[in-house]
């Protein structure tokens, strides 16, 4: 009974065991990710640029139908554009790079929509905006496992800058160059790892593999290290469980994935021991010193 | 020997001088206060020397180095204090131009860093987060990761503001220290018996150099009056400053 609700799906249909490898791997390059757009509050700058990368991806789709490996590097393409541009004008002109980003990603999503409209069915429409982790061919999965190793490396390459860049913006500029190149990698990062989850999870919730399990990090641990730790873990639980719901319930793989880590989110937020709501709630006698 | 050069420097913001036409040499092991009123151009002062402004005009030099040479540190510092980040670590970065980008951390700078937490008072601190500390708590932070820096120039931007007695007496003693080892220091104040007291060499700054010298010639009624008359106030319709045009009758 347990084997055939934990296991069985994956063992008896091959589009769920790559469902899973798809997800899994999201989750290994994602979560790390989400947890640093957190740390520099910038969660909504990675939804925004989910957006950003629909007409590259649509552009992909146009030239050469569903296929995943062209709307891949239409995606990469136009959001680096947007994120590079946005970063570029932020860092030179009086415009904060949320402004400047908003700007992008409104253009860069109105010209997706119509470019899909264009060309494509509503069905295509619908697989833009919410993926299909399902339909993951060979193809799409390795370009995934490639995003996923890429990220780790260049996130392991620029972790010292970018956490100096997150707490002491300033002192790092006084002391190196090092900030600036650190922060279009991220962005680059942030971009590659959307691409990766709109094949799954659609252009509306790419970004909700990196931002929930980074929310749920923060209820559990004060610590930048073990707060990657735990959202990575908790992507992979969410990735697993959304899968098991979906195949035994209506429910499509990406939302039940999504409300798979919004519900472990919820349990944080209630007993998580830093901050969550129970423990301010009952904080205990205050210490002598 | 002098250390740092500034010749006919202005610094400013949107062409307008908030330090106008500056010169003067500081010389190696120096210790020197930069005092004036608010708005006189301390901190432009201080963030054009450190190279994160550049400036309108003329140039500054540092013999043998570059200006990430320089420890800094700045009057309003940008930090993040909610970040997950412990006092061991933040004092770490101090270490960043020695060890570079991806230089391994190790028993020795482990040491170095339990040293200068140590010097500061702050021994025990090592594992609580920043977010933690108090204002004074902070500042003896940002000391320590500034001695680690091992710099030959130390620049302060109001290093006392809003701390206590105890702790400023403390990290003034630092700075009489890291002036006993032969540091050049450059510290922007405004308590002047505290100057008197401390500081050998005095820049009075009102936008305009008012004196740069030995303290107790600088600090005089007269200067301190001169510099408290200087009209902060930009004016957009000033005209560009004649002192930068060649003369008309060069031959």
């Amino acid at each position: 009974m347990l084997y055939d609700t934990l296991i069985g799906p994956f063992a008896e249909f091959e589009f769920m065991r790559r469902a899973l490898a798809g997800v899994l791997t999201l989750a290994l390059g994602g979560a790390p990710v989400g947890v640093f757009l957190m740390l520099r509050r910038m969660s909504l700058v990675g939804d925004a640029m989910a957006h950003a990368i629909l007409p590259g991806a649509a552009i992909g789709f146009l030239l050469s139908g569903l296929n995943l490996i062209a709307m891949t590097v239409g995606g990469l393409v136009a959001g680096f554009a947007v994120a590079l541009l946005a970063g570029l004008v932020a860092r030179v002109t009086e415009l904060k790079e949320d402004a400047s980003l908003a700007t992008f990603y409104l253009f860069s999503l109105a010209l997706g929509v119509t470019i899909v409209s264009i060309r494509g069915t509503n069905i295509d429409l619908l697989h833009v905006l919410f993926g299909n982790v399902l339909a993951l061919d060979d193809p799409t999965l390795i370009a995934i496992a490639i995003n996923a190793t890429v990220t780790m490396l260049l996130l392991a390459l620029i972790y010292r800058p970018l956490v100096m860049e997150c707490v002491d913006p300033l002192f790092l500029r006084s002391v190196s160059r090092a900030g600036a190149p650190a922060h279009l990698v991220f962005l680059a990062l942030v971009v590659i790892n959307l691409v990766n989850g709109f094949h799954a999870l659609g252009t509306l919730l790419a970004v909700g593999l990196m931002v929930l399990p980074a929310g749920i990090a923060r209820f559990w641990t004060r610590d930048v290290s073990a707060m990657i730790v735990i959202a990575v873990v908790s992507a992979l639980v969410a990735g697993y469980a959304g899968l098991v719901v979906s195949f035994f319930t209506r429910v499509p793989p990406g939302p039940a994935i999504i409300l798979a880590a919004a519900l472990i989110y919820l349990v944080s937020l209630l007993f998580g021991p830093v901050r969550g709501l129970l423990r301010q709630a009952f904080p205990g006698r205050h210490l002598e010193a | 020997m002098a250390c740092l050069r500034l010749h006919d420097v202005t610094l400013g913001y949107d062409r307008h001088p908030a330090v106008h036409h500056l010169s003067g040499e500081v010389p190696s092991g120096t210790l020197l206060a930069v005092v004036g009123p608010n708005g006189a151009g301390k901190s432009t002062l201080f963030r054009g020397i450190v190279g994160l402004l550049k400036p309108l005009a003329g140039t500054i030099a540092i013999d043998g180095g570059k200006p990430r040479d320089i420890a800094y540190l700045p009057q309003l510092a940008d930090i993040d204090r909610s970040f997950p980040i412990s006092v061991f670590d933040f004092v770490g970065m101090g270490l960043l131009r020695r060890t570079g980008l991806f230089g391994r951390i190790g028993a020795r700078d482990r040491d170095a860093i339990e040293h200068v937490l140590g010097q500061v008072g702050l021994t025990g601190f090592e594992a609580r987060a920043i977010g933690t500390l108090s204002g004074g708590q902070m500042q003896r932070m940002l000391f320590a990761r500034l001695m680690l820096q091992d710099a030959r120039v130390i620049v302060l931007d109001e290093p006392f503001n809003a701390i206590d007695a105890k702790t400023s007496a403390d990290l003034l003693a630092l700075v009489r220290n890291w002036h006993a080892e032969g540091r050049t220091v450059l510290a922007a104040l405004h308590d002047i018996d505290l100057v008197r007291a401390n500081f050998p060499q005095t820049l009075l700054l009102a936008r305009e150099p008012v004196g740069w010298g030995p303290t107790g010639e600088v600090l005089t009624a007269d200067n301190l009056a001169i510099a408290r008359r200087m009209c902060e106030a930009f004016d957009d319709a000033a005209a560009a400053c004649a002192a930068d045009l060649p003369p008309a009758h060069a031959a």
